[in-house]
C-alpha cells in the first residue's frame, strides 16, 4: 500500500517536523510561541525580496533573505513593544501581517507570470519533494531530505552546545542575567534559529503550517513531562509520529469516503493536533482525565466526612436517625456522588444501615468525633484570631476541617467549648 | 516553482489621470461595490478592534480567523450534499462564524485546563484548524458537483469578485457591529480597564468577554471576502493600535481607529483598482501599516517623537537643577559670590562642554551671570531658585535619614534621584513633618565630586 515515495515523504516530513520541534521547545517554554508564528509568516516577504534583488531562485540568497527578514521581525516586534508601549500580542500582529501583505504584493507583482504557486505558500509541496533530487555522498536523494536533515543536525548541535544557557535563560531570565549568560543574546540566537528553520521547512510545509510543527509537538510534550531533556525527546517523537500518521491519514482516510487523498502537510498538522488532544485528555499528571478523577476523589472525601459529621451531630442532639434519602437531601448532594460516598462508608465499616436508617458504627463514631473536634477547634481558633460573625465561623471551619491533618489538629489547642457553646468532643485513646 | 526572472520584468503600469479620477469618484459600478464594502469593514473593525487591543486579545482574533477555514469548507460540503452548488455566501459565512467561535472556545479550554499559556493555546488552535481546513479544501475540490473554485479565495481575499448583494450584507453586518460597540461602550470600557473591579461591582464580565469575541467573529467573517483570513486580524489590530498614539481617551480612540480603518479601506480599494496586479487585501494591510508607522513616530499623545522631546526637556530641567544646587553649595563653602567654572566641574561627573552648555542655558533664563575669567555669579532670581532646589534636596535627605534609616553618607545619591519630582504639595508635607521652614544645613559634609 505504501510505496517508497510515501516512505520518503514520511522521512522528509519527520525531519522537517523534528527540526522545527527543537527551537519549538524553547519557544513554548519561553511563552513566545507566537514569535514562531510571526517569523514563519515573514519568510514569504524574505523569499520574495531575495528574488527581486538577485533575480534568481538561488536557494542560498532566498535563505539569506528569509533569515534577514526573520531577525528583523524579532527586532521590529521588540522595538514596537518597547518604544511604542504596544502590548506584545498586538505588536506581533502588526509586524507579521504587514510583512506578509508585503510578501503577497511582491509575489503578485514579480512572480505572477512565473510558476510560483500561491498554494505552495499555504501548504508547501512535500508530495513532490521526492522528484527534486540532489546527490549526497554519491547517492541521489531528495533535496528537501538534505535541507531538512541539515537543519535538524544544526539545531541539535546548537541546542546541545547552548543547553545550559538556553535552559537557564528560559526558566529564569533574571538569574541568567546575573550569572552572565546574556539572555538577550540567547533570545536572538533562538530567533535566528527559528527563522532559518522556517525557511528550510517552507518548501515542505508552507508558510502557515510550519507553525504547527513549531508549537504543537513541544506543547504536547510539555503536557507529558517536567524535564527539559525529556521534553525534547518527547517532542521529537511526537514530531515523527505526526509525519507518519499525517501522511498515512492523508493517503488512506479520504479513500474511505470516495475521495482521492488530501494534502500531507495539512494532515500532519491535524495529526499533531490529535496527538496533542490525546495528551491533553490522557496525560498521567496534567491530563483532563486525571484532573477530573482527582476532583471527584476530593469531592468524595469531603462528602464522606460531611456524612459522618452530620450523623455525629444528630447523635449528639439525640435526634432520630435518618433514612439515606433524607440524609442526601440534608447535604444537598447529587445522587450519584452520594451513593458512591455511602457505598464506600459502608464498605469501610464506618456506618451501617438498619432497614434503611443510617447509623454510625463504633469505628465510624471515632472518625466522626475527630472531624467534629477539628471543626469546633477551628471555630475557637478563628474566633480568637480572626474575630467575625459567629455564623460565618461555621462556614470557614466547614472548609478547613477537610484539609486538617492530625498534627495540625494537635496544634489547634485544647479548648473544651466552641464559640457557639457546644462541647468539643475528645477522641478516645485506645 | 522554477523560473529565471529579472527586475526589468517587474513594472507597474501607472493609471492615467482620467482613470484615477473615475475610480476616486466611484464612477464605476464594480469599484463602488468594493469600496463601499471595504470601507464598512474598516469602520467596524476599527471600532471593535479598539476594545480587542485594549483587552489584549489581539492574537486570539488571529486564531479565530484561521479557524474559520474548515468551517467554510464544511459549510460548502454540506450545501453541496443538500443539492446546492455551495455558492451561497451567507451559508459559507455561517460556517466560518461557527468554527471561529469553536476556535476561541478551544483556546479558552486549553488555557484553563492545561499548564500551557495563551501563546501556545493560540498557536495550536490556529495551526491545527488551518491544517484541517487545508485538508478539507483539497477534498472539496474533488467533489464532482458544486463549484469549489471560489473557496480558496477566502484565504487571501478576493475583493474583485464581490457583487452588490455581498456588499449590502457586509454593510449591514458592519453597521450592526458599529452600533453594538456604541451601545456597549461603557460595558466594554469596564471590561478592558479593570475587569476584576467590574466583576466585583456585579458586571457580567464573562458575558461581556463573550459578546466582544462574538462581535470580533462577525467582523472577521466580513473581512474574509475582502482581505482574506490570513490578514483579517490586521484590520482589527492596526487601526486601534495606531489610534492609541494620538489620544488616551477611549472615545477619541474609537473615533480615530474608525477613521483610520475607513481611510485605509478606501485607499486600498482605490489603489488596487487603478494599479494592475495589486491585490486588495494586502494593499489595505500595507496602508494600515503605513498609518501605524506615522502614528508611532508622530502621535501627539504617546508617539516616539513626543516622548523623546519630553525626555530631553526633563533631562535639561534636571541638569539645570544640578547646576543651581552645585553653585549654591559652592557659595556656601567659599563664602564668596563668584564661583570659578572649574570648581563647578569638580562637583559632579560632567564634562566641561556639558557644564558650559548648561551655564549658557541658565544664563539665558536669567539665573546667573558670567563675571569674566570663567567665573559665574547668581542673579537675584537664580539665588532664590537655587535656594528652593537645595531646600528640596536637603528636606528629602533629612526625611530619608530620619524615616528610612539611610546613612548620612549615602543619602545624597538617593535624594538626588527624587528631588526633581518633588511637587509643591509634597514639599509642604515634608516641611510639616520635619518642622523646617528656613534653609537648612546639609546633613552631611559637602565638597568633592558627588559626595
Amino acid at each position: 500500500m505504501m510505496s517508497s515515495i510515501d516512505w520518503w515523504i514520511i522521512v522528509i516530513g519527520a525531519l522537517c517536523a523534528s527540526a522545527c520541534a527543537l527551537p519549538g521547545t524553547l519557544l513554548v517554554l519561553r511563552k513566545m510561541s507566537l514569535m514562531g508564528d510571526a517569523i514563519s509568516h515573514t519568510v514569504l516577504p524574505g523569499i520574495a525580496i531575495a528574488f527581486l534583488v538577485t533575480g534568481s531562485r538561488d536557494p542560498f540568497s532566498m535563505f539569506v533573505g528569509a533569515i534577514v527578514i526573520g531577525v528583523l521581525t524579532a527586532l521590529f516586534v521588540h522595538a514596537i513593544q518597547k518604544y511604542g508601549k504596544v502590548e506584545i500580542g498586538a505588536s506581533i500582529g502588526i509586524v507579521f501581517t504587514v510583512l506578509f501583505a508585503l510578501g503577497l504584493i511582491l509575489i503578485r507583482q514579480a512572480l505572477d507570470h512565473v510558476h510560483m504557486d500561491p498554494d505552495c505558500v499555504l501548504y508547501g509541496s512535500i508530495e513532490f519533494a521526492y522528484f527534486e533530487q540532489d546527490s549526497l555522498f554519491g547517492y541521489m536523494v531528495p533535496r528537501s531530505f538534505i535541507v531538512n536533515g541539515t537543519m535538524l543536525i544544526v539545531n541539535a548541535v546548537l541546542i546541545v552546545l547552548f543547553y545550559k544557557e538556553f535552559k537557564i535563560a528560559s526558566f529564569d531570565q533574571a538569574l541568567a542575567q546575573s550569572q552572565g549568560f546574556r539572555p538577550e543574546l540567547m533570545h536572538y540566537v533562538l530567533m535566528t534559529m527559528t527563522a532559518v528553520t522556517a525557511v528550510a521547512a517552507f518548501e515542505s510545509v508552507g508558510s502557515i503550517l510550519v507553525v504547527a510543527m513549531f508549537i504543537v509537538p513541544p506543547a504536547t510534550a510539555y503536557l507529558l513531562t517536567d524535564r527539559y531533556w525529556m521534553l525534547i525527546v518527547v517532542a521529537l517523537i511526537v514530531a515523527c509520529l505526526s509525519s507518519f500518521l499525517g501522511h498515512l491519514g492523508a493517503i488512506t482516510i479520504p479513500l474511505w469516503f470516495g475521495f482521492n487523498g488530501t494534502v500531507t502537510s495539512g494532515a500532519m498538522a491535524v495529526a499533531a493536533g490529535l496527538l496533542f488532544l490525546l495528551a491533553w485528555i490522557c496525560s498521567p499528571r496534567h491530563g483532563l482525565v486525571v484532573l477530573i478523577v482527582n476532583r471527584i476523589i476530593v469531592r468524595l472525601k469531603i462528602l464522606r466526612e460531611d456524612v459522618l459529621g452530620v450523623l455525629w451531630r444528630l447523635e449528639e442532639r439525640e435526634q432520630p436517625v435518618l433514612m439515606q434519602r433524607n440524609l442526601q437531601d440534608l447535604l444537598r448532594s447529587n445522587h450519584l456522588m452520594f451513593a458512591m460516598a455511602m457505598m464506600s462508608l459502608k464498605r469501610s465499616g464506618a456506618v451501617q444501615s438498619d432497614d434503611g436508617a443510617i447509623k454510625l458504627t463504633t469505628e465510624g463514631r471515632n472518625q466522626a468525633t475527630s472531624i467534629v473536634r477539628t471543626h469546633r477547634l477551628w471555630e475557637v481558633y478563628l474566633d480568637k484570631h480572626f474575630p467575625q460573625d459567629t455564623h460565618q465561623l461555621h462556614h470557614a471551619a466547614s472548609r478547613l476541617e477537610h484539609v486538617t491533618t492530625d498534627a495540625m489538629q494537635e496544634e489547634l489547642g485544647t479548648a473544651t467549648h466552641d464559640p457557639h457553646g457546644s462541647e468539643v468532643p475528645k477522641v478516645e485513646d485506645e | 516553482m522554477i523560473a529565471t526572472h529579472t527586475l526589468s520584468d517587474v513594472r507597474i503600469t501607472l493609471p492615467t489621470w482620467d482613470e484615477l479620477l473615475r475610480v476616486l469618484l466611484l464612477e464605476e459600478y464594480n469599484t463602488r461595490v468594493v469600496v463601499l464594502g471595504v470601507m464598512a469593514l474598516g469602520l467596524a473593525s476599527g471600532l471593535i478592534g479598539t476594545f480587542l487591543v485594549l483587552r489584549k486579545r489581539a492574537l486570539t482574533a488571529d486564531a479565530l480567523s484561521h479557524a474559520t477555514l474548515p468551517g467554510i469548507v464544511i459549510a460548502f460540503m454540506c450545501m453541496v450534499a443538500m443539492g446546492g452548488d455551495g455558492k451561497s455566501l451567507a451559508g459559507l459565512l455561517t460556517g466560518a462564524f461557527v468554527f471561529g467561535c469553536i476556535g476561541v472556545l478551544l483556546i479558552i479550554a486549553i488555557r484553563s485546563t492545561t499548564r500551557l499559556k495563551d501563546d501556545a493555546a493560540i498557536g495550536i488552535v490556529l495551526s491545527v484548524l488551518f491544517g484541517l481546513g487545508i485538508c478539507l479544501l483539497r477534498l472539496a475540490t474533488d467533489l464532482p458537483s458544486g463549484n469549489s473554485a471560489g473557496l480558496s479565495g477566502f484565504i487571501f481575499g478576493k475583493a474583485a469578485s464581490m457583487i452588490a448583494s455581498d456588499t449590502y450584507m457586509m454593510v449591514g453586518l458592519a453597521l450592526f457591529v458599529a452600533i453594538s460597540t456604541g451601545l456597549l461602550f461603557k460595558e466594554f470600557s469596564v471590561l478592558c480597564f479593570d475587569a476584576s473591579f467590574g466583576s466585583s461591582q456585579g458586571w457580567p464580565i464573562l458575558l461581556l468577554d463573550t459578546v466582544l469575541m462574538l462581535l470580533v467573529a462577525i467582523v472577521t467573517v466580513i473581512a474574509l471576502q475582502t482581505v482574506g483570513l490570513v490578514l483579517a486580524v490586521a484590520l482589527l489590530i492596526i487601526p486601534a493600535a495606531s489610534s492609541r498614539f494620538w489620544t488616551s481617551s477611549v472615545k477619541r480612540m474609537l473615533i480615530s481607529a474608525a477613521i483610520i480603518g475607513l481611510l485605509s479601506g478606501w485607499l486600498g480599494a482605490v489603489v488596487s483598482a487603478v494599479i494592475p496586479r495589486v491585490p486588495t487585501g494586502p494593499i489595505i494591510v500595507m496602508i494600515c501599516g503605513f498609518w501605524f508607522l506615522l502614528s508611532l513616530v508622530f502621535g501627539t499623545d504617546s508617539g516616539v517623537l513626543k516622548r523623546q522631546v519630553q525626555r530631553v526637556r526633563l533631562n535639561r530641567k534636571i541638569e539645570l537643577q544640578h547646576l543651581l544646587r552645585a553653585m549654591f553649595e559652592l557659595v556656601e563653602e567659599r563664602e564668596s559670590e563668584d564661583i570659578p567654572m572649574h570648581e563647578i566641574l569638580a562637583k559632579r561627573s560632567w564634562s566641561l562642554s556639558q557644564v558650559n552648555a548648561i551655564v549658557k542655558r541658565a544664563q539665558q533664563l536669567g539665573f546667573l551671570n558670567r563675571t569674566g575669567n570663567s567665573m559665574v555669579r547668581f542673579t537675584e532670581l537664580g539665588n532664590s531658585e537655587s535656594k528652593r532646589m537645595v531646600r528640596n534636596h536637603r528636606l528629602w535627605e533629612v526625611y530619608l535619614i530620619n524615616y528610612a534609616d539611610i546613612a548620612p553618607s549615602h543619602v545624597d545619591r538617593d535624594a538626588d534621584m527624587i528631588e526633581h519630582v518633588l511637587g509643591k504639595e509634597m514639599v509642604r508635607q515634608l516641611e510639616l513633618l520635619l518642622a523646617q521652614d528656613e534653609i537648612i544645613d546639609s546633613p552631611h559634609p559637602l565638597g568633592g565630586s558627588a559626595s
